[in-house]
């Protein structure tokens, strides 16, 4: 966080300073940033952090005392030797190019990805209990993750927090594109708050608003930090971002208020936060002339946040006068003017289904670069379920209309009924320019129990996930302080020139060739009438021998003959 | 290319066919017609290889299977290419011979244009030595069978027209034309034939393990070898014989030697063993229900979970439990054994194509003579030629369309297998009746002198 900037009345807030409570074995922050987007919706991010100076991982050390920390996660991680754990699940699809890029991105649906520790020695059998009690923890059907669907990518997901694990044996990566979010995800997601939805921010949280939402994300990121290095700390961000339509939330209105967002108000800061902002970003608005805000604040700040400098209005909800007379905060936002354009984002994917028919197909990846004049990699990951084959020798990938050979290919082909494909690239993209990736599959025709209940619907088909370091436009900082606002400090900067990123494609849904559902019976007596055919002929002819035909006496002659023994008579002839 | 290849072809069938007996009639006067043949063949094929037909018959379901599609073979050799086993996917499921053969042969499609002449080659040579046959057997029959028994000029035709029935048959050009590795099975199969026909105990051991390395269902094809042997050196199929035991174990270890020796062979070029799940155990399981001409794909889609492997059980003994009985009755007639064997493998294996159809139909002017007591030929072939009219049709409407369902498809194999059941089992019918007449005579007598009808009791 850093003060004196160029723009205007800039007061120094000490409680913004050392807040990080050393004494404590365990802290917790919280804090809410809004964002007005160009297109009129707002998007308002929520972070939790709860900070706990504890290593449970550790050999023989038992632990029983959970005081911010939720005792339900802390038991899961020890039991299964998690060392990092990314848990999201969305509803809706953040469109990059309009709204810019998220602070922690999410594709649709559910996605969790650990790392488990070096130490576990079956990572399969953990991740199978893992998955069925998170599945539990969160009232999601994250138990439908097996093998099917669980890839271990190797380079596109490395651990975001303390050690340097590259065995990627330790990692799984699976996603449910096809999972719905709903209220019974929020309500065990809020319990794992300290202060609940009691108090805080997390007043806010009510389901009817934030489901009535464009995009809807929470996630729940579980890691090892350092804190100032001298002793491990287990670090537990809990996000939830949404974006709130203009149209069906706002009435066409630009004019928003947490009120109109949350239908509540905020009264006070979780007591067990050790701070609590909310902040709302007002790059594009330096002298009010876009929008107003109310009540205004003489508190800014600036934080670098994916490659830009933002600029900050800041609410500390641990002062009263935040709260004014009414002792109620509601921040009112209303627009002035117009907005300009959007800066259109570095870097850019989508993703379709070519070809018509339901035998074959091609998957496009179109990954744009908008740097002006920097070329910079990425590394794409596809994971592809089994009933999808692809064809590895049909991969293409050209950029400006050339060939762009990939540096590195990392392919495991699928396995039917048993495991995904896995494929990863790195690609370099060249500056200012479109990428296309394609490859071509052929759709199976799977077993009658073996489609979902809706089959004609289609099948779902994980987003692909781009992640790159992209070139920064200002210096990013490489050191880790507490007093930077949470969302700046999530990813790791290794270096000052670029910032990383991870952009999620859109998930495909692809038809398949049904059978007919209600034929087993008729099949399987149809199949076997055929066979049985073939069968009797050749029985018949094995088993028989030709013979004359002579006809037999007709039926008068035999009963009569019949008469004729019972009276002992001489028979006809 | 191409002339190249014709230059081999003829070579190939000058020395096939000029070391018979009556070597030089033949060569004088079946090698034009023959070479004339093989030059329309060869042309068809050129002409659909180069055409925009031939990316659509590749994709053919009816035409390729899982396990030889020509664009899995290419994925298999991209898969090397990355440093992936091509056997820890589900896409390639061709033995590692052919990976290595197709890794060191730069023009792929040539070679599937040189499979189907070698095949033609030996199928004239098998019968010319049937004539032979049925030119010392013609005088211990009755003289009024005489009529049942091929006059020499009948069967000098013959060789052209297995080559024709073929070369030119439809299912065997579209089998080409999408580079389908049934071919190569084929072109393996032939020469097993061949050998065998030729009387080379070991060279035909060693095709019949090639050929059941390369698709385990040949196996069946032992037991007419085997028979055919053994009447040919005049061992007759006596249990208690030891001269009988002697030659079918002789037999036998050539035929498990070169099994082993294949397999080893195998393992040691890929340096696992990770080939045998992936192709023995994908014919033995069908994971893959991809629609064919097949059985097996709709009866396995729509099974009830807990029944599948019983049935999977059922059907695949189905194609070899045939054997058994079918030797006992023909156990005098291996050749035409061979022929129900090959006939019984294309309708009953998991994964067919139209190519294993095409090999057996190859046979079909061989039993020429058998065409006057065939009762439903007429049936058949309508049923045949109309069911691969709605292959196509049914596909489009089903796959493209979206106006049919999967039924529609579905009726339309078990008809066409129905058809090759009944065309099979009436050429089955039409041997051993012909069989009966040759030893009872063509016009039978009733006690009361008036004509008889012949039926199976």
């Amino acid at each position: 966080f850093r003060f004196p900037s160029p723009i205007g009345h800039i007061s120094t807030c000490p409680s913004l300073i050392g807040q990080c409570c050393k004494t404590h074995p365990g802290s917790f922050q919280e804090e809410l940033v809004i964002r007005p987007l160009h297109s009129g919706d707002i998007y308002a991010s929520f972070q939790f952090r709860t900070l706990w100076d504890t290593d449970f991982l550790q050999e023989g050390q038992k632990v029983s005392h959970y005081r911010l920390f939720p005792k339900s996660l802390g038991q899961v991680l020890s039991k299964f030797s998690v060392r990092e754990l990314h848990i999201s699940f969305t509803q809706g699809f953040w469109r990059t190019m309009q709204w810019g890029q998220p602070f922690i991105p999410s594709p649709p649906g559910a996605e969790l990805w650990v790392w488990f520790h070096d130490t576990v020695s079956d990572v399969d059998g953990n991740w199978k209990e893992l998955t069925n009690v998170l599945s539990g923890i969160f009232c999601a059907s994250l138990n439908f993750i097996d093998l099917t669907n669980t890839v271990q990518p190797s380079a596109s997901f490395k651990p975001l927090g303390l050690g340097n694990a590259t065995d990627h044996r330790f990692l799984r990566y699976a996603t449910l594109p096809r999972e719905i979010v709903c209220t019974e995800n929020l309500t065990p997601w809020k319990k794992l708050l300290p202060c609940g939805s009691k108090a805080g921010l997390a007043v806010l949280m009510k389901s009817e608003k934030l489901f009535h939402s464009s995009f809807h994300s929470q996630a729940v990121h579980i890691r090892p930090i350092c804190q100032q290095c001298s002793s491990k700390a287990w670090e537990l961000r809990q996000t939830l971002n949404v974006v709130f339509d203009l149209h069906t939330s706002g009435q066409g209105k630009k004019e928003w208020s947490l009120f109109k967002m949350f239908s509540r108000t905020l009264t006070e800061a979780c007591p067990l936060a050790s701070s609590s902002k909310v902040y709302v970003d007002i790059t594009d608005n330096p002298e009010g002339e876009l929008f107003e805000l109310s009540p205004a604040t003489p508190l800014l700040g600036q934080a670098v946040v994916l490659g830009d400098r933002r600029t900050y209005s800041v609410y500390d909800l641990s002062r009263a006068e935040t709260f004014g007379q009414l002792r109620s905060f509601n921040l009112l936002l209303r627009w002035k003017g117009d907005s300009g354009d959007m800066l259109r984002p570095l870097l850019h994917a989508e993703r379709y289904v070519a070809g018509f028919g339901l035998q074959t197909g091609e998957i496009h990846t179109v990954i744009y670069n908008n740097h002006p004049y920097r070329a910079f990699p990425v590394l794409l990951m596809d994971s592809v379920p089994w009933y999808l084959q692809l064809y590895i020798h049909t991969l293409t990938v050209t950029s400006k209309s050339r060939d762009n050979k990939p540096s590195y290919i990392h392919y495991q082909p699928a396995k039917d009924r048993h495991r995904p494909h896995l494929l990863e690239m790195l690609i370099q993209l060249p500056p200012h320019s479109m990428t296309e990736v394609t490859v071509q599959f052929e759709r199976a025709l799977l077993k009658w129990t073996e489609y979902t209940p809706d089959p004609n619907h289609g099948f779902y088909v994980g987003s692909s996930v781009v992640s790159a370091l992209v070139p920064s436009m200002v210096a990013m900082r490489t050191n880790f302080t507490q007093d930077q606002p949470l969302f700046s400090s999530f990813v790791p900067v290794k270096e000052e020139s670029s910032y990383f990123v991870r952009v999620y494609t859109e998930p495909l849904l692809v038809n398949l060739p049904t059978p007919d559902f209600s034929m087993p019976y008729n099949v399987i007596c149809l199949t076997c009438t055929v066979v049985a055919v073939g069968y009797g002929s050749f029985y018949n002819l094995l088993t028989r021998t030709f013979q004359v035909d002579e006809p037999s006496p007709p039926l008068s002659k035999r009963l009569a003959n019949l008469i004729r023994r019972m009276r002992g008579v001489p028979l006809l002839t | 290319k191409t002339v190249c290849d014709l230059n081999l072809s003829s070579v190939l069938m000058n020395s096939n066919l000029v070391h018979r007996a009556d070597s030089f009639f033949l060569a004088t006067k079946m090698a034009a017609p023959l070479t004339l043949l093989l030059i329309v063949a060869v042309t068809i094929r050129a002409v659909l290889f180069r055409s925009s037909w031939a990316e659509l018959i590749s994709e053919r379901v009816e035409v390729v299977s899982p396990l030889n599609a020509w664009k899995r073979v290419v994925e298999g050799l991209a898969l090397l290419d990355l440093g992936v086993s091509p056997y820890s996917g589900d896409v390639f499921h061709e033995t590692p011979f052919m990976i290595y053969l197709f890794h060191f042969v730069v023009d792929y499609a040539e070679i599937v244009f040189m499979v189907s002449p070698d095949l033609v080659f030996c199928l004239s040579r098998f019968l010319t030595s049937l004539k032979q046959k049925y030119a010392l057997e013609s005088d211990r029959y009755p003289a009024d069978c005489l009529e049942l028994l091929r006059s020499p000029k009948e069967m000098f035709y013959i060789p052209l027209k297995v080559a024709m029935f073929y070369l030119l048959n439809p299912f065997t050009i579209l089998s080409c034309v999408a580079k389908s590795t049934c071919g190569l099975n084929n072109a393996i199969i032939a020469l097993f034939i061949l050998c065998t026909l030729k009387g080379s105990a070991l060279l035909s051991g060693i095709l019949l393990a090639l050929a059941t390395y390369q698709s385990i269902y040949p196996l069946t094809l032992f037991a007419p070898a085997l028979l055919f042997f053994l009447q040919r050196l005049y061992i007759p199929v006596n249990l208690r014989r030891s001269s009988f035991w002697f030659f079918t174990l002789q037999y036998a270890f050539i035929y498990v030697g070169s099994l082993v020796v294949i397999t080893g062979l195998s393992f040691f070029l890929l340096g696992s063993w990770d080939f045998i799940p992936s192709v023995y155990g994908f014919i033995f399981s069908v994971p893959d229900l991809t629609p064919n001409i097949g059985l097996f794909w709709y009866f396995f889609a729509e099974m009830f979970e807990h029944f599948r492997l019983f049935f999977i059980c059922v059907f695949q003994i189905n194609v070899f439990f045939y054997t058994i009985p079918l030797s006992i009755k023909l156990k005098e007639h291996p050749v035409f054994l061979i022929f129900m064997q090959i006939a019984i493998i294309s309708i009953f294996k998991s994964y067919p194509t139209v190519g294993d159809v095409a090999l057996y139909m190859a046979f079909l002017p061989a039993w020429s003579h058998l065409y006057r007591f065939l009762r439903n030929i007429f049936l058949v072939s309508c049923v045949l030629l109309a069911c691969s009219a709605l292959f196509p049709v049914l596909w489009h409407l089903w796959i493209y369309a979206g106006s049919a369902n999967s039924n529609f498809y579905y009726a339309i194999t078990l008809l066409f297998n129905f058809g090759q059941i009944l065309l099979v089992s009436d050429y089955f019918y039409a041997y051993l009746r012909r069989e009966h007449h040759l030893t009872h005579g063509l016009y039978l007598k009733k006690k009361d002198g008036t004509e008889a009808t012949l039926v199976l009791k």
